[in-house]
Order: structure tokens, then C-alpha cells, then sequence
């Protein structure tokens, strides 16, 4: 995607909301968390007095596949959204820091439950693109889906964990769906428009959360504990670390992938077995 | 039997026809899904038996729990009642076959709990339908507001304007399984996997189908954009756009009139009855192929005592060479011919009438395919790219236009999602290569198509069995009679066209002709 400043501003911002919903275990009031009993239902698991952190940045090295241009002719509104011209980059670098990877506990959190935020996460279509493009939730929290091109998309998701769903808006309009398993990841597409692609994480806690356009991610309010990080890129596939933090700690972890990484495996929810 | 029915009916007997009434020896759905199901759906139902590689739609890979034909919302599980619905009456439009006839209650039923253990889904999971009431009235106005709706909720991306499968959308389009799928043709009802009710349509606008891109539409009554009447009213628009299941006659009538249609599109062809003709994939001779775009052509025709007219009017979403469709020719030829490297050239669509060289005593035909070396057939061969021709055939790759002075004038159309092909020549001419036609004679008659953008040429199209032209005899009183014999016939051969095809495949489970 060929991005202007601002849009990678304002996708920062994006991906930096979606953190923080995803998150929104840690009870930090947000400008949107609007519903007055948000961080009641969502409230704090773990003591303010012993959260621990892990924040980092995954990097990248080597070159990244050119963007290739989108050919939006056929959507005159959507095209009208990119007055350069749309383009399809999967690789999204700056500063050396790789945007759009999905952060997550994959383990160390034992058997504990985390209550499911109330606060929603949105998935907009704007300009023929999904935003943002790779997003974090949490079972059983709301995916507000919302149409700001008011022409026809459909939504079509692919787990293979949970049941998936195609649905279809064809005007400015906000439906809302659900994810009852935790699955990484659910790809998401258009029908419509072949180029549209999107890739959902589900957790059933509240840690994860998707690098910004620097490459860089947080992890808040942990409870103190050894921890597998998995970081997972559409092309590049995925890679772990382990990392402890103890109490009121903030440790760092960073992720390097890089362009000799292509044609590694990515993988997609594992289909469920036959018990 | 009906259209396609016909052909894939004709097959399915010569699959089904050693089924025995009722398998007694294991009243366990294993052992009747082994015998009846694996060869498509695979042993473990992934989709994946041994005659899967020739199938495009492929047969349902079981084990993700996501079924087309459902009564539930977008994504859900199936009731018992939708797969029993599905093995009962089959789906049409694909390789599917209907069991209802050839299989009890019993094993039927028990073949629902067996697929159901295919996927862990079905585990935790009862799925219930969604509710609703009943379609209002069908009036002029609900149409409209139908058509309407069908324009602004956006049906016509992927259908097309006409709902032909020839959306903008639809040369892009990929199932769950990443393989190429065609936006349905909407005006040939019969097709529908689901059923051609205005209540299976809703079904369908509500439930979407799982694995596929049609998306569900019940979202845009939760949120008040339109009722649920007014999506009814869709359903009722897209149920008008088809005719009924056409039927099948094996002879074509070319009516006497005083005036021959001149053109294409000449008004007078709108009094002139309308005969389908149902093609299947050419699977006789290698290369084979089994994924045909044109699955009928509607053939009109005339004479005046001097000359014939035919008017062939068939749909094909692309109108090739169409490099818009380029995208898709490449995906089905690395699905369907796996081994073989799609080259970069543009097909272009074509369509031939053959017919014998002479008009056969007795009830003897030419080779069907195009004819042999000692035996060769006529042919008016049209392709999008260079007009009409005759010609004769001595086999699929021996076709030699004839020479000399023709009476052949042609004419074609294409417009949304539709060729129309006129053909016109004199009926007897001088040349003993060209076929004299004579009236209140059947004259054998058979229909070969190809879309070039699906990959189409050669050997690989689509064919129909012979079928009969008859042009009525200008002094003949009983204007239609027609010997019966002839009819017989045609149904006999296409019986021995399939069966053959069958067993040339192997794919096609136990050997026909038992019976
Ligand atoms: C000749 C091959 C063939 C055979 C034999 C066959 N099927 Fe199928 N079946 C298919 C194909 C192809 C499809 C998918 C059609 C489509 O997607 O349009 C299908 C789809 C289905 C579906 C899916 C319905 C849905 O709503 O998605 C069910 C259920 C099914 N078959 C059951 C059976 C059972 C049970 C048997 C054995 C009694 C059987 N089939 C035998 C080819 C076959
Ligand atoms: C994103 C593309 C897309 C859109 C939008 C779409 N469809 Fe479809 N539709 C399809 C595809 C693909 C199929 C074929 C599925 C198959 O063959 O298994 C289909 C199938 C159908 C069928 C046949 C169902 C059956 O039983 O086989 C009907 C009827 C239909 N669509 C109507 C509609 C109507 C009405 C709308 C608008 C309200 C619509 N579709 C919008 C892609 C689409």
C-alpha cells in the first residue's frame, strides 16, 4: 500500500486503538471506552502493583517486495480515496521496524480466565482496503465491521477453528460478529474486490497486539510469569521467544524478520482433529 | 428427463444403475458411503476420491463442516434435515447425484450421521434454522421493487446486469478451497444447487453458501435497510428470471414462413419456437474436458422452401478472446490440467452445427465427433473471432473448410452475458460436399461450443448427442409428423455416447451396462 504520512500516522493510531482494546484487560480508560461500565466488566486481573510489561519492536532486514499497483477502475469511489494511485504492499516497513505483525502470549498464562472487554473492535472497508489490516481480539468480544465506502463489500472469513461467516454490506452501514475459539490467524477477504485481505488473531486473553507502523508492540498488565511470545507475518511466518518478567518489570523482546524469510510456512488456524 | 438433466440424468443411470434396492448386509451409513460416496468424496470425506480431479465444482471436502445448502445462519452447521435434503435431491448444476431413488429412508438417513463424524463441528454443535414468514404476493410492482433491490444491494457484481454470471466481480471469484467457482447463472433456474423455489432462493439471500463467495443477506434487514418483504421481493425477481426447467425434444422444428428472418435480432424470430439443446463436457476423446462453460443452447429454425435459417442463442459470461478473463482461463486450466502450461494466447468462443454429408436412409450416422476418414461430416462452424464457415470433418483435428462458392450468410451478437447466432444458407446447392436439405426429412443434427476464455478448444468443449432438424413439408397437412423411432434413437445413443465416456474415464464408479 502506498501510504502518504498521514495515513501511516493515522495508522499507527489504528493499530495502536486496537492494542489497546485488545488489551483492555488493563482497565486503562480509553477516549473511546465510552460505555460507562467498560472497565467494570473488563476489570483488572492483575494487581496494578505486581503488572508487568513486555514491549519491543520487530525489525526488518533486506528488501521488501516492490508494492504492486491495485486496479481499482471498476470502484471509482474507492479510487477517488487514493488519489496516487492504490498499491498492495504486504510488507510495510520505517525506520527498519515491520508494521503489521501479530504479537501474542502463546503460553505461561496457566489455566486463569480473563474477563472479555466490552469495548469493540473495528474492522473498517475504507477505500477498498480493510483497516486496519491485521487486528487482535478476544473471544467473545465484539468485531464492529463497518462499510465508510458505502458501495458492496461482503465479509468473508475463513477460519478454521471457529465457524466463520460471509456476510454482505453493500452501504455505509456497522454489523457486529464474534469469535468463540482462539484461532491465529482468520484470514478475511472480498469477494468483490480480490485484492482485499485481512488477517484476524484470537485470544482468549487479553495479550496481544499488532506492531505499529515503527514495528513496535506493548504487551500490558501481565502478571508476572515466564512467557512464549509468538509473532506471526503473513509472508514471513512466525517465531517465539521466552521471556520472563517479575513483578512491576517491563522486559523487551524484539523480533527480526527478514526478506530471505519468504516462502517460510505462515500459519493459518489449525484445523481442529477428530477426537 | 429435462436439459441437463438429460445428459447428466443419462449418466447417473449408468452410474447408479447396479444400486441395488436396499443394501441389506450393514445398515451402518460406512459401508453405503464407501460404496456410493467415496469414489467423489473421498474415503476419509475430504473431498479428495479418486474421480474428484476430473470435477469442477469439487465434491464437498467434509471435514470443515461447511455445507452450501442450508436452512441456517451464514457460517453455521447444516441441520440433519439440510444434508438429507442435499443426498436426496442431489445438486443440480454439479456432479452431485440425487439418492433418493436409489437408496432407503434408512441408509439415507444413516449416511447424514456418518458425514457428520467427518468433522469435529458437529461434535458440540446443533445448529437450528433461521426464522422466517412467508413471501408476500407476486404483483408487476414486488417485481419491480425487487429488480430494484437487486441493483442496489448489489447482486449484479457478481451476477451480472442481466444475472447471467457476468458481474464485474465474477472472472475473480475463489471457493474455500481456493479453486475457481462461477457466479450462478441466474436465468437458468434449473442449475441451482439449492432449488429453484422462490422459497429455496430467500433460503439462499438469508443463509449465503457456506465456502463459497455468495454472502448472506440477512444482515441488511437487522439493520433496517430493507424488510424482510422486500428481500422476498428479490427472491420472487431472481425466480422470474429464469423459465422453467426446460424440457427436452430430440427434434428441432424449422417451421414453413413466408418471410425468413434476415438478421440476429430480426422481431420475427420471437414467433418462432424455441428448442433446448443440453451439452456436457467432451470426455470421449483425449484431451478431454470436463468443466464446459455452455451447459445448453436454445436453437430456433425456419425455411421458406428456398432456404434455412438458425438461430443459436447460448450464454457464456465472457466474450472472448477477453482479456478481462484471462485471470480466470489460467486458474481453470491449473485445476483441471494440472500438467499442462496454459498458454498466453487468446481464445476466442466458438460454436459448430454438424450435420451427415447426405441425409441417412435408415436410421445409420457419421462418427459423432466430428466424423472419421471414410465418413466425413458437414459443418457450419462459427468462431467469435472470424465469422462462419463450411466445412467438412474427417475427425477433431481434421477439418477443412469447403471450397467454392457459398450460400452461408451469418450474423452474431453478444451482449450481456449472451451470444446469438444467425446462420442462413439455401437448401440445396451445387456442391455435393454441402448437405442438401429437404424438407419433412429428420436430418441428424448435433451442437459443439467452446468459451475460449475457460480454457476452451479442440477437443475440449462442450458436445450435445445427435439431435434431429425437421423441416416441415410445404404441402404436408399434418404439419408435425414425425417418426417416433428416431426419437427412440437419440435417447439410445446418448445412453452409449455416456456409457462409453464412463468407461473410457474409470472415474465414474462401477461399470455401466449391467443392467
Ligand atoms: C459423482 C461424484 C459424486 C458422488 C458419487 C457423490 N457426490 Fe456428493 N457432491 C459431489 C459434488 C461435486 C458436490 C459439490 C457440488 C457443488 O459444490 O456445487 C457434492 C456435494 C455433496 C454434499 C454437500 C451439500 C452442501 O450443501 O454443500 C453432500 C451432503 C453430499 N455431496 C453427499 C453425498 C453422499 C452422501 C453421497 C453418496 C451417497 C455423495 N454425495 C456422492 C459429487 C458427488
Ligand atoms: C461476491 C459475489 C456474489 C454476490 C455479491 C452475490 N452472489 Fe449469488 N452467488 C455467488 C456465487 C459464487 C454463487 C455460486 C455458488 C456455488 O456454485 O456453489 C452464487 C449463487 C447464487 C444463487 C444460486 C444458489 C444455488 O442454490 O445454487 C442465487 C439464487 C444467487 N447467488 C443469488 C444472488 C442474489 C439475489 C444476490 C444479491 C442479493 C447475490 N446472489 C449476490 C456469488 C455472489
Amino acid at each position: 500500500m502506498n501510504f502518504s504520512l498521514r495515513q501511516i500516522l493515522a495508522l499507527v493510531v489504528v493499530s495502536g486503538i486496537s492494542i489497546a482494546t485488545a488489551c483492555g484487560g488493563g482497565g486503562e480508560p480509553t477516549d473511546d471506552g465510552a460505555d460507562g461500565d467498560a472497565p467494570a466488566a473488563a476489570g483488572p486481573v492483575v494487581s496494578p502493583d505486581s503488572a508487568a510489561m513486555i514491549t519491543g519492536t520487530v525489525s526488518f532486514e533486506g528488501t521488501a517486495p516492490a508494492a504492486e499497483p491495485i486496479d481499482m477502475s471498476e470502484e471509482p469511489t474507492c479510487a477517488e480515496k487514493h488519489p496516487d494511485g492504490a498499491m498492495r504492499q504486504l510488507v510495510m516497513v520505517a525506520g527498519g521496524g515491520l508494521a503489521n505483525v501479530y504479537v501474542y502470549v502463546k503460553s505461561g498464562l496457566g489455566d486463569r480466565s480473563f474477563p472479555t472487554p466490552s469495548a469493540p473492535v473495528t474492522l473498517d472497508q475504507d477505500g477498498c482496503e480493510y483497516m486496519p489490516h491485521v487486528l487482535a481480539i478476544q473471544v467473545g468480544q465484539s468485531l464492529e465491521i463497518k462499510n465508510s465506502d458505502g458501495i458492496l463489500h461482503n465479509i468473508n472469513t475463513q477460519p478454521t477453528v471457529n465457524r466463520g461467516f460471509n456476510i454482505s454490506q453493500p452501504v455505509v452501514m456497522e454489523t457486529s460478529r464474534e469469535f468463540s475459539q482462539p484461532e491465529v490467524m482468520i484470514p478475511v477477504k472480498c469477494d468483490v474486490h480480490g485484492w482485499m485481505e485481512a488477517f484476524i488473531g484470537v485470544q482468549a486473553h487479553p495479550y496481544a497486539g499488532v506492531s505499529g507502523a515503527d514495528g513496535s508492540f506493548s504487551l500490558a498488565d501481565l502478571p508476572p510469569g515466564e512467557y512464549e511470545i509468538e509473532a506471526w507475518h503473513e509472508l514471513y511466518g512466525t517465531q517465539s521467544q521466552t521471556v520472563t518478567v517479575g513483578v512491576k518489570e517491563t522486559a523487551e523482546v524484539s523480533f527480526t524478520f527478514s526478506s530471505d524469510m519468504a516462502g517460510n510456512h505462515v500459519p493459518l488456524g489449525e484445523p481442529l482433529v477428530l477426537r | 428427463m429435462s436439459t441437463k438433466g438429460f445428459a447428466i440424468g443419462v449418466a447417473l443411470s449408468a452410474f447408479v444403475a447396479a444400486a441395488p434396492a436396499a443394501a441389506q448386509e450393514t445398515p451402518v451409513g460406512k459401508a453405503i458411503y464407501d460404496k456410493w460416496c467415496a469414489e467423489c468424496h473421498g474415503e476419509d470425506g475430504a473431498g479428495d476420491g479418486s474421480a474428484a480431479a476430473y470435477m469442477l465444482p469439487q465434491p464437498r471436502d467434509f471435514t470443515t463442516g461447511l455445507y452450501q445448502i442450508r436452512t441456517t445462519p451464514s457460517g453455521e452447521l447444516p441441520t440433519d434435515d439440510d444434508i438429507l435434503r442435499m443426498i436426496d435431491e442431489g445438486m443440480p448444476g454439479s456432479a452431485m447425484p440425487g439418492w433418493k431413488e436409489y437408496l432407503s429412508d434408512t441408509e439415507r438417513n444413516d449416511l447424514v450421521q456418518y458425514l457428520k463424524t467427518f468433522s469435529p463441528f458437529f461434535e458440540d454443535e446443533a445448529p437450528s434454522p433461521v426464522e422466517y414468514g412467508g413471501p408476500p404476493g407476486v404483483n408487476e410492482e414486488g417485481l419491480a421493487e425487487g429488480k430494484e433491490f437487486y441493483d442496489k444491494i448489489e447482486c449484479w457484481k457478481c451476477h451480472g446486469q442481466a444475472g447471467r454470471g457476468d458481474g464485474p466481480s465474477a472472472p475473480t471469484l475463489e471457493d474455500d478451497w481456493e479453486l475457481p467457482i462461477r457466479a450462478t447463472d441466474l436465468t437458468e433456474g434449473w442449475n441451482f444447487n439449492g432449488g429453484h423455489t422462490t422459497e429455496a432462493i430467500f433460503a439462499r439471500l438469508m443463509t449465503g453458501l457456506n465456502g463459497a463467495p455468495m454472502p448472506s443477506f440477512a444482515d441488511l434487514i437487522d439493520a433496517e435497510f430493507m424488510t424482510e418483504e422486500q428481500l422476498w421481493r428479490v427472491a420472487q425477481y431472481v425466480k422470474s428470471l429464469s423459465p422453467e426447467t426446460p424440457e427436452v425434444r430430440e427434434v428441432v422444428r424449422a417451421a414453413l414462413v413466408e418471410t425468413l428472418p434476415t438478421s440476429v435480432d430480426d422481431p420475427a424470430w420471437d414467433a418462432i419456437e424455441r428448442f433446448y439443446i443440453p451439452l456436457v463436457g467432451q470426455i470421449i476423446v483425449e484431451p478431454r474436458w470436463f468443466a464446459p462453460t455452455v451447459d445448453g443452447v436454445w436453437a430456433q429454425a425456419a425455411h421458406d422452401a428456398q432456404r434455412v435459417a438458425l438461430r443459436l442463442t447460448w450464454n457464456d459470461p465472457s466474450e472472448s478472446p477477453n482479456p478481462e478473463w484471462e485471470e480466470w482461463r489460467q486458474r481453470v486450466v491449473s485445476v483441471m490440467e494440472p500438467s499442462v502450461e496454459a498458454t498466453d494466447e487468446l481464445l476466442s468462443d466458438a460454436l459448430t452445427v454438424q450435420f451427415p454429408t447426405t441425409i441417412p436412409e435408415g436410421m445409420k450416422r457419421p462418427y459423432f465427433l466430428m466424423g472419421a476418414q471414410d465418413e466425413p461430416v458437414y459443418l457450419l462452424s462459427w468462431n467469435s473471432g472470424g465469422g462462419a464457415t463450411e466445412a467438412l470433418g474427417r475427425g477433431m483435428n481434421a477439418i477443412e473448410p469447403i471450397g467454392g462458392a457459398s450460400t452461408l450468410t451469418t450474423e452474431s451478437t453478444f451482449d450481456d452475458g449472451q451470444w446469438r447466432l444467425y446462420l442462413s444458407r439455401d437448401l440445396i446447392t451445387e456442391s455435393a460436399d454441402r448437405l442438401a436439405i429437404e424438407t419433412g426429412r429428420p436430418i441428424p443434427m448435433a451442437i459443439f461450443a467452446w468459451d475460449g476464455s475457460n480454457g476452451e478448444s479442440g477437443t475440449q468443449g462442450a458436445i450435445s448427442t445427435w439431435y434431429f432438424l425437421y423441416l416441415d413439408q410445404p404441402t404436408e397437412n399434418i404439419t408435425y409428423a414425425f417418426p417416433v423411432v428416431a426419437v427412440l434413437l437419440t435417447a439410445v445413443l446418448g445412453l452409449v455416447i455416456i456409457a462409453r465416456a464412463q468407461r473410457a474415464t474409470g472415474g465414474g464408479g462401477p461399470e455401466p451396462g449391467s443392467d
